[in-house]
């Protein structure tokens, strides 16, 4: 029987031949990972399991990036119990502020997740690693505990959805516009427990931001992981970061799975997801009587060059709506950095936008960047949830940056045709 | 056996912000955790919440973020267990983890109505309507996970191995 990527990496990090869906295994994990919110309880789990340091100070990373730079004196307590924490275990890969980028945008920048890995992390969105190929997952705090003492985690096996993607993309559509069609097509529980696949000609064609955007949100789908197996873009991507060997794993002609989906792309336009779930999307057209009262850029789902560069070529020369705050937020401390370069930052700045250090901020509601009742933001984030960005009465729309960067312009979702 | 304890109704798709909003995620505090519980779903839950009493909730109970804080929050607050169509991954097994007993059945999701007084049979998985006079049916957990759960979760259970 032929075995998906999934399966062949759980088989390989689990000792085993072969693995099949459903199957419960212990696995060797190649990389853990924890942010300032969920390490403190692990920290807090941490002595009762009888380990005086941690398996490996080089598989852990520790990054205070969700309320970071610290919003307040009880977030920068927290902060300190995990710096604490990895002073104490030497931890390598712990990033203190000037170093510190959004946990996801972060570690696959410094070559920390590697194809064919084996990953888990305090943050639902770990799954973002799909994108080099790597099984990758989020677990909670006493997961990560149990992981921090002894480098293995059980998972039941999950059964595989593959998405096979054809044709060329339309103007304006990127990763993130894939990503939401498919949710809005299966539901915020539609891949629940399962691992969701992305092959085909159009993934093929699509810059690794564009990857890590869609594996990002496949948790929203309710996945267990995403993945993309590993292709000439990754191995160049990687092998510019990489300091251990990794190992590339594709899946079997064979490989069985739950449910294949066949996704003729071109017909996609720029999506839209309204409030409260990410699946009720809709196309930007439908969307834009919405008027706003912030538009934000960045978080682990858009926070990387390309999205800059692409927000900032709709903005050049043009002005931020006098009604909108426009906040951007690099990915990553090489993310501003090469921004700056560009010209990307001063285009931004130039426009309107406040432009902040990484930190997730306002896609969790933490700090920069707060909801009042009754406002409304078109955001890149990943999850519009009631509340997410602040008052409980206040409203998310997601969308990709070009369309956030046209709607900062006309202070209404607007696509990026209008201000051509 | 879970005790007598009071229904508090929930829709499908309950997320982890509704469960315990963000903003107060700066502490991991139980007791501190408790008071925000469900909030911004009902934000006299956390007052009207009594000691005992069991959250009733639609499919994907727990969606979202992988924050332990929810079902943290949900045990402090005093709920003797969760009862879902069908829950999220990340939830599913940190409530387990921390030792927050959760029974998956569409059926009680359904038919249970607020302020149903119900029981719950940890070992069978029974589910008693005492108001409706109905039972419903969840998949009972096999032993090593209601010792794991009585234990308090996994830490206690793993140290409590240790000392044995």
């Amino acid at each position: 029987m032929g075995m998906t990527i999934t399966e062949k990496i759980l088989a390989a990090h689990a000792g085993l031949e072969e693995v099949v869906s459903g199957q419960l295994i212990n696995a060797k994990l190649d990389m853990v990972l924890a942010n300032d919110v969920t390490a403190p309880v692990s920290i807090r789990e941490f002595p009762k399991l009888g380990k005086a340091s941690v398996f490996d100070k080089s598989k852990v990373a520790l990054v205070p990036d969700h309320f970071a730079p610290n919003k307040d004196i009880q977030s920068a307590e927290q902060t300190k119990i995990m710096r604490d924490f990895a002073r104490k275990h030497e931890i390598e890969n712990y990033f203190e502020i000037g170093q510190m980028g959004i946990e996801h945008c972060l570690l696959p920048e410094q070559g920390l997740t590697l194809p064919g890995d084996c990953i888990i992390g305090a943050d639902s969105h770990t799954c973002t690693y799909g994108a080099v190929g790597a099984f990758a997952t989020g677990v909670g705090s006493t997961d990560l505990a149990a992981a921090l003492a002894t480098g293995q985690a059980w998972f039941r096996v999950p059964e595989s959805l593959k998405f096979h993607l054809f044709g060329d993309l339309q103007a304006w559509v990127g990763g993130k516009d894939l990503i939401l069609y498919i949710i809005g097509k299966i539901g915020v529980d539609g891949a629940r427990y399962q691992a969701m696949e992305f092959t085909g000609e159009t993934i093929t064609n699509l810059s690794m931001d564009n990857r890590f955007t869609i594996c990002n949100m496949a948790i929203e789908a309710g996945a267990k992981n995403g993945i993309i197996a590993p292709d000439a873009k990754t191995l160049e991507y990687v092998n510019a970061r990489a300091k251990r060997d990794y190992k590339v794993y594709q899946s079997d002609a064979n490989a069985k799975y739950l449910q294949v989906f066949e996704i003729d792309a071109a017909t996609i336009e720029p999506q839209i997801a309204f409030p409260h779930l990410p699946e009720n999307t809709r196309s930007v057209k439908e969307a834009t009587h919405v008027k706003l009262d912030q538009v934000v850029i960045g978080s682990c789902t858009n926070g990387r060059l390309e999205d800059l560069r692409a927000a900032a070529n709709v903005l050049k020369g043009k002005k931020v709506h006098r009604e909108i705050r426009l906040l951007v937020f690099p990915g990553t401390q090489q993310i501003y950095r090469n921004a700056l370069a560009e010209g990307i930052i001063d285009a931004l700045v130039e426009a309107g936008a406040a432009v902040s250090t990484p930190t997730c901020g306002p896609c969790l509601g933490g700090h920069m960047g707060i909801l009042a009742k009754g406002e409304r933001a078109l955001a890149t984030t990943n999850r519009n949830f009631v509340g997410r960005m602040g008052h409980p009465e206040s409203e998310v729309y997601l969308s990709n940056p070009v369309v956030a960067a046209a709607s900062a312009i006309l202070g209404r979702i607007a696509s990026p045709e209008e201000v051509r | 056996m879970i005790g007598q304890g009071k229904a508090w109704k929930f829709g499908n798709d309950v997320d982890t912000d509704l469960i315990i909003p963000a903003r107060y995620l700066n502490t991991s505090e139980p007791s501190a955790l408790a008071q925000h519980c469900m909030e911004d779903a009902d934000p006299t839950f956390p007052n009207k919440v009594g000691e005992g009493d069991i959250i009733v909730a639609g499919k994907n109970f727990g969606c979202g973020s992988s924050r332990e804080h929810a079902p943290i929050a949900i045990k402090a607050a005093g709920v003797a267990c969760v009862i879902a169509g069908s829950f999220a991954r990340i939830f599913y097994r940190n409530a387990l983890n921390i030792g927050l007993p959760i029974f998956e059945s569409p059926e009680a999701a359904e038919k249970i109505q607020e302020g149903d007084l119900l029981e719950v049979n940890e070992a069978s998985g029974q589910i008693t309507n005492l108001t409706r006079k109905e039972t419903y049916q969840a998949v009972p957990f096999p032993p090593f996970m209601q010792e794991l759960i009585k234990a308090g979760g996994l830490v206690a259970y793993v140290a409590g191995k240790g000392e044995q």
